[in-house]
């Protein structure tokens, strides 16, 4: 997703003077095309993400299209004050681009992974969350991003995660889901990287006569109401599948959307992370593993969900 | 459309009228100390120290049009010490950005002057502030852009030592630096109090010049109440160093009134009617 993003950038960036890349000292090399054709409208704003923020922050009132960079945590919770009061309070068109979102810098321990980000950012007025579901999505997302005139916050996983399209969904727009595949007993609404994980979960269940939509849920904030509503009102059993917490994620967001608009879901799963720490070493597909969300275990638990009942 | 320099004098052509500027900032902090009555707020302390800067900035350095307060090439002034919201409202209104009654509905309930300036509600606030640290970056990106657009517009940003206890203030002091971003000013309203302490007390700030200058930038410890001197050194930005400009203005908390100078129970007291008129005849209004 992150080359994605880089090269998608420096297209966007030829085309709109106003496009500005604000780095937390990260993505070595990444950039150097956008460096070179932009050389003033880089910036590594060093380890110093509250600043960087707020520069952005300075710069989008001042009429341009600044975005910042660098790991999950540190351009999302080192810099959470900053996000809320300068660029949303400000309603400032600050773009907020997360590598590394979830458990994909599993390896890296705790201190890199978020599983919380989702939460903090979508509670914040103005915010609008998109979490692209491969690096078709990430161009996409970025380009309506920019289209945008306020904060967007753009959460992508690492590289060289499987594509789910072909190019960019003709129909990407912000808080509109797009339907990857169709089915007729479960809906499958996943959001940001666990899309693959969420097409190969229908491979399963379809060689076990379960028919599964597959949803790439892309804009947490705002939801898509008219894809809730249809997919509650048809599907036996609902999942929503996100690399999040259950506390504030794409879960937590349609459960509290179920309660406000009084839903009757037939069905309800959420997968996604504990409220736990994830101690262990390992990458990310053991993590997923120890935590229920690989394809074959969101499989596994949909079809025990449908036979009980 | 009049460009920026046909609607404002130019710095060096402009002389500095002191004793006129003296005067508008006793009058500044004669409308602070009523509405801080009237509303029965805090931070009169904070406020009264900062009203001969604000007056600099306000009638002398910042290139603005109160009937244009949004035109791209205006100078910038963001109160970072959002605290001090009243001196900055109480200077705007003077200035004409809205009418002077609106003043009275200071902390009122659905009026538009709240306790800490808003955003994108009231013409003229540059940034919504209040919690401390976000003015100098906000500024650094508005400078930034300055540079990119290449207009030549300047930011002043007015800090409080206590809000220099941040660590986002440094983190932005690094990046003007580096950047040389030569078109902002900060000044620091250096009144040795913060909300509960003596600021050194607190955080070891002093020698706060010193800090400033080894951070990267052009640093001067100025008399805060010195207008002329105040109104002659934020006018001489950029100055030529190649750096960004630090103005530790020494001040006094409660400036202007015999009875709240230097004593922080003014940092949360609200005056009484009485004492209203003690600091008005102090101040010369009455």
């Amino acid at each position: 997703m992150r080359n994605a993003f880089a090269d998608e950038l420096t297209k966007l960036g030829s085309q709109d003077s106003r496009v500005i890349m604000l780095s937390g000292d990260i993505g070595n090399k990444l950039f150097d095309k956008f460096k070179t054709a932009h050389p003033d409208r880089f910036f590594n704003c060093g380890v110093a993400e509250a600043n960087m923020t707020g520069v952005a922050a300075g710069m989008a009132i001042s009429g341009l299209r600044p975005i910042t960079y660098t790991i999950t945590p540190f351009v999302t919770t080192r810099c959470l004050e900053q996000i809320r009061t300068d660029v949303c309070y400000h309603e400032a068109p600050v773009v907020i681009v997360a590598v590394g979102a979830g458990l994909a810098y599993a390896g890296l321990g705790p201190t890199h992974h978020a599983c919380e980000d989702i939460s903090f950012l979508r509670s914040i007025p103005n915010m609008v969350v998109i979490c692209p579901g491969d690096a078709w999505e990430v161009r996409g997302a970025l380009r309506a991003a920019l289209r945008q005139d306020r904060p967007v916050y753009i959460r992508m996983g690492k590289k060289g995660e499987p594509l789910v399209h072909d190019a960019v969904p003709a129909d990407f727009e912000i808080g509109r889901a797009i339907t990857v595949t169709d089915g007729d007993d479960v809906c499958l609404l996943s959001t940001g990287n666990m899309l693959p994980e969420a097409v190969e979960a229908a491979h399963l269940l379809k060689e076990r006569g379960i028919s599964a939509r597959v949803v790439s849920f892309h804009t947490v904030k705002p939801l898509d109401i008219a894809c809730l509503t249809e997919a509650f009102d048809k599907f036996r059993l609902v999942a929503t599948l996100e690399e999040h917490s259950l506390i504030g994620g794409l879960g937590a967001a349609v459960a509290e959307w179920v309660t406000d608009d009084g839903v009757k879901p037939k069905q309800f799963l959420r997968f996604g992370t504990p409220d736990t720490f994830f101690k262990w070493s390992g990458e990310q597909e053991y993590a997923r593993e120890r935590l229920g969300l690989t394809a074959a275990q969101i499989a596994d638990r949909i079809q025990k969900t449908l036979t009980r009942n | 459309m009049l460009t920026l320099q046909e609607k404002t004098i130019l710095p060096e052509t402009r002389p500095i009228d002191a004793p006129k500027l003296a005067e508008i900032a006793a009058e500044l902090r004669g409308k602070v100390i009523e509405m801080s009555h009237k509303a029965q707020t805090a931070h009169l302390g904070s406020s009264l120290s900062c009203c001969d800067i604000v007056t600099a900035a306000y009638w002398h350095v910042t290139r603005i049009d109160p009937k244009d307060p949004l035109d791209p090439l205006r100078d910038r002034f963001i109160l970072s010490k959002g605290h001090a919201a009243s001196t900055l409202y109480a200077a705007l209104a003077m200035r004409g950005f809205f009418p002077l009654e609106e003043l009275d509905t200071f902390c009122q309930d659905g009026g538009r002057l709240a306790e800490h300036p808003p955003a994108n509600l009231l013409p003229g606030v540059e940034a919504a502030t209040g919690s401390l640290g976000h003015g100098l970056p906000i500024g650094i990106g508005m400078a930034l852009a300055g540079r990119i657009k290449n207009e030549s517009y300047r930011i002043h940003a007015l800090l409080s030592d206590g809000e220099c206890n941040e660590g986002s203030v440094w983190e932005a002091a690094m990046f003007a630096a580096a950047h040389k971003l030569e078109n902002i000013c900060i000044i620091v309203d250096y009144n040795k109090w913060q909300a509960t302490a003596r600021s050194n007390q607190t955080l070891a700030l002093a020698p706060l010049r010193d800090k400033w200058e080894a951070f990267g930038w052009d640093a001067m410890e100025i008399d805060g109440h010195d207008i002329g001197t105040v109104a002659r050194l934020m006018d001489n930005v950029p100055n030529g160093s190649g750096k960004p400009v630090a103005l530790i203005a020494n001040t006094i908390k409660g400036k202007g009134v015999s009875f709240m100078e230097d004593d922080n129970n003014w940092h949360y007291r609200a005056p009484t009617a009485e004492e209203v008129v003690l600091a008005r005849r102090e101040l010369g209004l009455i």
